[in-house]
Protein backbone atom coordinates (compact mmCIF):
# COMPACT_ATOMS: atom_id res chain seq x y z
CA UNK A 1 0.00 0.00 0.00
CA UNK A 2 2.81 2.43 0.77
CA UNK A 3 4.06 2.02 -2.28
CA UNK A 4 1.65 3.19 -3.66
CA UNK A 5 0.51 5.97 -2.03
CA UNK A 6 3.83 7.28 -1.99
CA UNK A 7 3.34 8.62 -5.57
CA UNK A 8 0.21 10.22 -4.64
CA UNK A 9 1.49 12.25 -2.00
CA UNK A 10 2.14 15.44 -3.80
CA UNK A 11 -1.01 15.72 -5.30
CA UNK A 12 -1.93 15.21 -2.05
CA UNK A 13 -0.31 18.08 -0.36
CA UNK A 14 -1.55 20.35 -3.18
CA UNK A 15 -5.69 20.12 -3.10
CA UNK A 16 -5.52 18.45 0.73
CA UNK A 17 -7.50 21.69 1.53
CA UNK A 18 -10.91 21.92 0.06
CA UNK A 19 -13.15 19.79 -2.66
CA UNK A 20 -11.03 17.09 -4.92
CA UNK A 21 -12.91 18.55 -7.94
CA UNK A 22 -13.81 15.29 -8.28
CA UNK A 23 -10.80 14.90 -10.31
CA UNK A 24 -10.79 11.05 -9.81
CA UNK A 25 -14.55 10.19 -10.25
CA UNK A 26 -15.00 8.59 -7.73
CA UNK A 27 -18.83 8.06 -8.43
CA UNK A 28 -17.42 7.61 -11.95
CA UNK A 29 -19.95 10.56 -13.15
CA UNK A 30 -18.97 10.04 -17.00
CA UNK A 31 -15.20 10.59 -18.25
CA UNK A 32 -15.38 13.90 -18.65
CA UNK A 33 -12.08 14.40 -16.86
CA UNK A 34 -10.39 17.27 -17.94
CA UNK A 35 -6.29 15.85 -18.04
CA UNK A 36 -7.40 12.72 -18.28
CA UNK A 37 -3.62 11.25 -18.28
CA UNK A 38 -4.62 10.41 -14.62
CA UNK A 39 -5.93 6.84 -14.66
CA UNK A 40 -8.40 6.54 -12.16
CA UNK A 41 -7.63 3.28 -10.09
CA UNK A 42 -9.68 1.25 -8.44
CA UNK A 43 -9.15 1.46 -4.33
CA UNK A 44 -9.81 -1.65 -2.11
CA UNK A 45 -10.59 -0.69 1.95
CA UNK A 46 -7.43 -2.45 3.46
CA UNK A 47 -9.26 -3.05 6.84
CA UNK A 48 -12.17 -4.72 4.82
CA UNK A 49 -9.90 -7.28 3.13
CA UNK A 50 -8.58 -7.62 6.39
CA UNK A 51 -11.81 -8.19 8.13
CA UNK A 52 -11.03 -5.32 10.87
CA UNK A 53 -14.08 -4.66 12.93
CA UNK A 54 -11.96 -2.88 15.52
CA UNK A 55 -9.27 0.05 15.10
CA UNK A 56 -7.95 0.46 18.58
CA UNK A 57 -6.38 3.90 19.42
CA UNK A 58 -3.44 2.10 21.26
CA UNK A 59 -2.24 0.93 18.14
CA UNK A 60 0.29 3.32 17.09
CA UNK A 61 2.26 1.34 14.50
CA UNK A 62 -1.19 0.76 12.60
CA UNK A 63 -2.30 4.50 13.23
CA UNK A 64 1.39 5.76 11.95
CA UNK A 65 0.71 4.30 8.26
CA UNK A 66 -2.44 6.67 8.11
CA UNK A 67 -0.80 10.14 9.12
CA UNK A 68 1.54 11.69 6.74
CA UNK A 69 4.75 13.56 7.72
CA UNK A 70 2.17 16.28 8.64
CA UNK A 71 0.36 14.76 11.40
CA UNK A 72 -2.78 14.89 9.58
CA UNK A 73 -5.40 12.18 8.49
CA UNK A 74 -5.00 10.32 5.08
CA UNK A 75 -7.86 11.09 3.40
CA UNK A 76 -10.04 8.74 2.15
CA UNK A 77 -9.50 9.47 -1.33
CA UNK A 78 -5.73 8.68 -1.05
CA UNK A 79 -6.09 5.53 1.35
CA UNK A 80 -9.01 4.12 -0.17
CA UNK A 81 -10.55 2.97 2.90
CA UNK A 82 -14.20 2.53 3.29
CA UNK A 83 -16.56 4.94 5.29
CA UNK A 84 -17.23 2.71 7.75
CA UNK A 85 -13.26 2.30 8.44
CA UNK A 86 -12.87 5.57 7.55
CA UNK A 87 -14.35 6.52 10.77
CA UNK A 88 -12.92 4.34 12.56
CA UNK A 89 -9.86 5.23 12.07
CA UNK A 90 -10.10 9.15 12.65
CA UNK A 91 -12.11 8.47 16.07
CA UNK A 92 -8.62 6.18 16.93
CA UNK A 93 -6.29 9.04 15.45
CA UNK A 94 -7.85 11.40 17.52
CA UNK A 95 -8.06 9.87 20.44
CA UNK A 96 -4.21 8.83 20.14
CA UNK A 97 -3.73 12.49 19.97
CA UNK A 98 -5.46 13.16 23.37
CA UNK A 99 -3.24 11.23 24.80
CA UNK A 100 0.21 11.93 23.24
CA UNK A 101 0.23 8.54 21.51
CA UNK A 102 0.42 10.56 18.05
CA UNK A 103 1.40 14.30 17.37
CA UNK A 104 -1.78 16.92 16.80
CA UNK A 105 0.51 18.46 14.31
CA UNK A 106 4.48 18.40 13.08
CA UNK A 107 6.71 19.65 10.60
CA UNK B 1 -29.68 0.66 32.86
CA UNK B 2 -28.38 -1.88 35.28
CA UNK B 3 -25.97 -3.27 32.34
CA UNK B 4 -22.58 -3.74 33.05
CA UNK B 5 -19.99 -1.52 30.76
CA UNK B 6 -16.23 -2.16 30.10
CA UNK B 7 -14.06 1.32 30.08
CA UNK B 8 -10.62 1.52 29.09
CA UNK B 9 -8.70 4.14 30.61
CA UNK B 10 -5.50 5.31 29.83
CA UNK B 11 -2.97 8.03 32.36
CA UNK B 12 -0.01 9.11 31.97
CA UNK B 13 1.94 9.46 34.86
CA UNK B 14 4.74 12.14 35.43
CA UNK B 15 8.75 10.35 35.28
CA UNK B 16 9.99 12.55 37.64
CA UNK B 17 7.98 11.06 40.51
CA UNK B 18 9.50 8.01 41.86
CA UNK B 19 9.00 4.65 40.80
CA UNK B 20 7.64 3.33 44.02
CA UNK B 21 5.76 6.56 44.29
CA UNK B 22 3.96 6.07 41.07
CA UNK B 23 3.17 2.49 41.77
CA UNK B 24 1.54 3.74 44.81
CA UNK B 25 -0.72 6.12 42.60
CA UNK B 26 -2.33 3.61 40.08
CA UNK B 27 -2.20 1.23 43.13
CA UNK B 28 -4.51 4.03 45.16
CA UNK B 29 -6.07 4.74 41.92
CA UNK B 30 -7.17 0.95 41.40
CA UNK B 31 -8.37 1.10 44.87
CA UNK B 32 -10.70 3.99 43.87
CA UNK B 33 -12.35 2.14 41.21
CA UNK B 34 -12.67 -1.07 43.42
CA UNK B 35 -14.06 1.13 46.46
CA UNK B 36 -16.93 2.20 44.22
CA UNK B 37 -18.02 -0.66 43.12
CA UNK B 38 -16.20 -1.61 39.86
CA UNK B 39 -13.64 -4.02 39.12
CA UNK B 40 -10.24 -3.79 37.45
CA UNK B 41 -9.87 -6.88 34.59
CA UNK B 42 -6.69 -5.50 33.59
CA UNK B 43 -3.96 -3.48 35.10
CA UNK B 44 -0.94 -2.35 32.77
CA UNK B 45 2.18 -0.83 32.95
CA UNK B 46 2.49 0.46 29.49
CA UNK B 47 6.37 1.91 30.21
CA UNK B 48 8.12 4.74 29.89
CA UNK B 49 7.45 6.52 26.35
CA UNK B 50 8.21 9.62 24.67
CA UNK B 51 5.47 11.96 24.67
CA UNK B 52 4.09 13.19 20.83
CA UNK B 53 4.57 16.54 21.91
CA UNK B 54 5.04 18.71 25.22
CA UNK B 55 2.42 18.31 27.68
CA UNK B 56 3.40 21.68 30.75
CA UNK B 57 7.08 21.18 29.43
CA UNK B 58 6.92 17.59 30.11
CA UNK B 59 8.51 15.17 26.95
CA UNK B 60 7.83 11.86 28.52
CA UNK B 61 5.23 9.83 30.56
CA UNK B 62 4.78 6.32 32.05
CA UNK B 63 1.72 4.99 30.51
CA UNK B 64 -0.74 3.21 32.40
CA UNK B 65 -3.73 1.26 31.41
CA UNK B 66 -6.52 0.30 32.76
CA UNK B 67 -9.83 -1.58 31.90
CA UNK B 68 -12.88 -1.59 34.24
CA UNK B 69 -15.97 -3.40 34.31
CA UNK B 70 -18.73 -0.96 35.98
CA UNK B 71 -21.89 0.97 35.74
CA UNK B 72 -19.99 4.76 35.32
CA UNK B 73 -20.13 5.58 38.51
CA UNK B 74 -16.65 4.50 40.05
CA UNK B 75 -15.22 6.38 36.08
CA UNK B 76 -16.57 9.54 37.78
CA UNK B 77 -14.52 9.29 40.84
CA UNK B 78 -11.41 7.74 38.92
CA UNK B 79 -11.59 10.90 36.71
CA UNK B 80 -12.03 13.35 39.47
CA UNK B 81 -8.81 12.30 41.25
CA UNK B 82 -7.17 11.60 38.14
CA UNK B 83 -8.13 15.68 37.38
CA UNK B 84 -6.84 16.74 41.33
CA UNK B 85 -3.82 14.86 41.06
CA UNK B 86 -0.94 16.93 39.26
CA UNK B 87 1.22 13.74 38.77
CA UNK B 88 -1.25 12.62 36.41
CA UNK B 89 -0.44 15.10 33.13
CA UNK B 90 -3.15 12.76 31.10
CA UNK B 91 -5.70 10.55 31.10
CA UNK B 92 -8.53 9.30 28.81
CA UNK B 93 -11.46 7.30 29.42
CA UNK B 94 -13.36 5.10 26.27
CA UNK B 95 -16.12 2.79 26.48
CA UNK B 96 -15.44 -0.42 24.91
CA UNK B 97 -18.17 -2.37 25.45
CA UNK B 98 -20.48 -1.17 22.72
CA UNK B 99 -18.01 -1.38 20.03
CA UNK B 100 -16.59 -4.70 21.07
CA UNK B 101 -20.22 -6.14 21.02
CA UNK B 102 -20.56 -4.93 17.50
CA UNK B 103 -17.05 -5.89 16.39
CA UNK B 104 -17.95 -9.48 17.59
CA UNK B 105 -21.62 -9.23 15.67
CA UNK B 106 -19.99 -8.87 12.59
CA UNK B 107 -17.72 -11.46 13.25
CA UNK B 108 -20.57 -13.51 13.75
CA UNK B 109 -22.18 -12.68 10.94
CA UNK B 110 -19.28 -13.64 8.84
CA UNK B 111 -18.64 -16.83 10.06
CA UNK B 112 -22.61 -17.96 9.54
CA UNK B 113 -21.95 -16.15 5.74
CA UNK B 114 -18.82 -18.14 5.03
CA UNK B 115 -20.49 -21.32 6.54
CA UNK B 116 -23.47 -21.18 3.76
CA UNK B 117 -21.67 -19.85 1.02
CA UNK B 118 -18.17 -20.41 1.30
CA UNK B 119 -17.34 -19.03 -2.12
CA UNK B 120 -18.44 -15.16 -1.45
CA UNK B 121 -16.04 -13.99 0.93
CA UNK B 122 -15.85 -10.69 -0.80
CA UNK B 123 -19.72 -10.32 -0.76
CA UNK B 124 -19.86 -11.16 2.39
CA UNK B 125 -17.33 -8.24 3.86
CA UNK B 126 -19.16 -5.85 1.39
CA UNK B 127 -22.56 -6.79 3.22
CA UNK B 128 -20.97 -6.26 6.48
CA UNK B 129 -20.00 -2.44 5.34
CA UNK B 130 -23.62 -2.03 4.56
CA UNK B 131 -24.86 -3.33 7.12
CA UNK B 132 -22.92 -1.32 9.76
CA UNK B 133 -23.95 1.89 7.91
CA UNK B 134 -27.90 0.88 8.71
CA UNK B 135 -26.71 0.44 12.04
CA UNK B 136 -25.79 3.95 13.27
Amino acid sequence: MSGHYEDRERGYDRDDDVSDRGERGRGGSGGRGGGGRRMHRRKICRFCIEKVDLIDFKDVKLLQNYIPERGKILPRRISGSCATHQRMLSEAIKRARNIALLPYATD
Amino acid sequence: MATLRTYEVMFIIDTDVPEDESARLSENLAQVVTDQGGTITKNENLGRHKLAYPIGRKNDGLYMLFEIDGSGREIAELERRMRVNDQVIRYITVRVDEDRRRAEKFKAKRARKASKRPLSGSAAARKDGAQSATDE
